[in-house]
């Protein structure tokens, strides 16, 4: 099963984010901090990363920084996700490396469509 | 709402916009129409039907039309017909037009002009090979509400992220508070006008590509069949018709052919080819 990871210091977004993918047959891991997210990382590179821009210690421009060099850390998707919507934010999360952007607040259907952008075939369960 | 409102709803939309109501649609009416009611501040649909049956032309009866056919669209929708456009289309047009330099476009259901900005786009990634040419798109839709947000080319946080690849937002839109605007360049090279399909569309001349989606749906067979013909006769000789992924032209008409390799994609028919007035040796 394709894997994902949800980075966020907000337990309801990790939780939300989280059911989302899960929904779209992902199976996720969630972490509420950088260094928690690396440690999974390195662990276990995931297909797609959701990645929360404000984070209070390591931020998400960090993270994606160290995550781009840890081994096999160019394979995730990097979904920055924030409610930071200015076009410099954006900009600067594209030359760090983020594969794409999401602004807060998303729903399921950004998420698949952003999935879809990546590269992910996204359909959603009969059932969902 | 009672039958005979229903009835004559369904027979007022088919005039004025071809579009094609079932019984089933009951329920899309009376959801689209009651936000209708309460603008013009009548109490029921059937007080909507009352005004709709004396009066003429008006603020009422243009509302009416466009809360019906007014459709979901956002950037890049399916995908692959711009994945066509990009891949096959253009490179096609540039091979065929490159004594003349000039290529007209057309998005004939342009909506809040989603569909003919990502076309913009496409266009302007090719930039390199389209230096010094002049390319026209051209988005018509029903609807004036529509075209005149299409023309203001501003879209919400939740439309430029339906579709649009956030490589081609930073590129082309620039924030405007909590809106994006489309770049001056892209808003440059689409114009619109208002148009009903049913009426006579001569008058925007010949186009090289058309891409009428997802509206064709609305109409019944023999109103398909009279725009399809009629966007044929629009048609330069070589060009191509791209249709939503849900028409076809089989079994209506034989002046758009299918485009044997591509999904979606029509040129004009042999019978109705051999009586155009002219044709480019350079077909793509």
């Amino acid at each position: 099963m394709r894997t994902g990871l949800v980075v966020d210091d907000s337990a309801v977004i990790r939780k939300v984010a989280r059911r989302i993918l899960e929904t779209l047959d992902f199976s996720v891991r969630d972490a509420e901090d950088g260094q928690k997210a690396l440690a999974l990382c390195a662990e276990e590179m995931p297909a797609v990363v959701l990645l929360d821009w404000n984070m209070p210690n390591m931020d998400g421009y960090d993270v994606l920084r160290h995550l781009r060099q840890l081994p096999g850390g160019d394979r995730p998707k990097v979904l920055f996700c924030t409610t930071e919507n200015d076009i410099g934010a954006i900009a600067r999360a594209l030359r760090a490396g983020a594969d794409e952007y999401i602004m807060k607040p998303f729903d399921r259907e950004i998420m698949m469509a952003k999935l879809d952008q990546v590269g992910f075939t996204v359909r959603l369960p009969e059932h969902a | 709402m009672t039958e005979a409102d229903f009835a004559f709803l369904r027979d007022y939309l088919k005039k004025r916009s071809g579009l094609a109501l079932g019984p089933e649609k009951r329920y899309l009416v009376e959801s689209r129409l009651s936000p209708v009611c309460r603008r013009f501040n009548l109490a029921t649909l059937s007080d909507l039907v009352g005004t709709l049956r004396l009066s003429r032309e008006g603020p009422l009866e243009r509302a009416v039309v466009e809360a019906m056919t007014t459709n979901e669209t956002f950037f890049f929708r399916d995908r692959v017909p711009f994945d066509l456009f990009r891949d096959v289309l253009l490179p096609r047009a540039i091979a065929a037009r490159g004594a003349t330099r000039r290529l007209r476009i057309w998005s004939a259901a342009a909506s809040t002009g989603q569909e003919p900005y990502s076309l913009a786009m496409l266009v302007h990634e090719a930039a390199a090979q389209l230096a010094g040419w002049q390319i026209e798109i051209v988005g018509t839709d029903l609807s004036t509400e529509v075209l005149e947000k299409a023309r203001l080319g501003l879209y919400s946080h939740f439309e430029v992220q339906r579709g649009l690849p956030v490589q081609l937002l930073v590129k082309h839109f620039t924030q405007v508070g909590e809106q994006w605007r489309i770049s001056p360049k892209l808003a440059g090279m689409v114009s619109y006008r208002p148009l009903n399909l049913l009426q006579p569309f001569e008058h925007l001349g010949q186009f090289d590509i058309v891409y009428c989606r997802n509206v064709l749906i609305y109409f019944d067979a023999p109103t398909k069949a009279d725009v399809l013909e009629r966007i044929a006769k629009a048609l330069a000789p070589d060009g191509a018709v791209l249709l939503g992924a849900a028409e076809t032209v089989i079994g209506l008409t034989e002046a758009l052919v299918p485009d044997g390799q591509h999904r979606g994609l029509y040129r004009q028919g042999a019978t109705h080819r051999a009586a155009a007035p002219q044709r480019l040796a350079a077909g793509f």
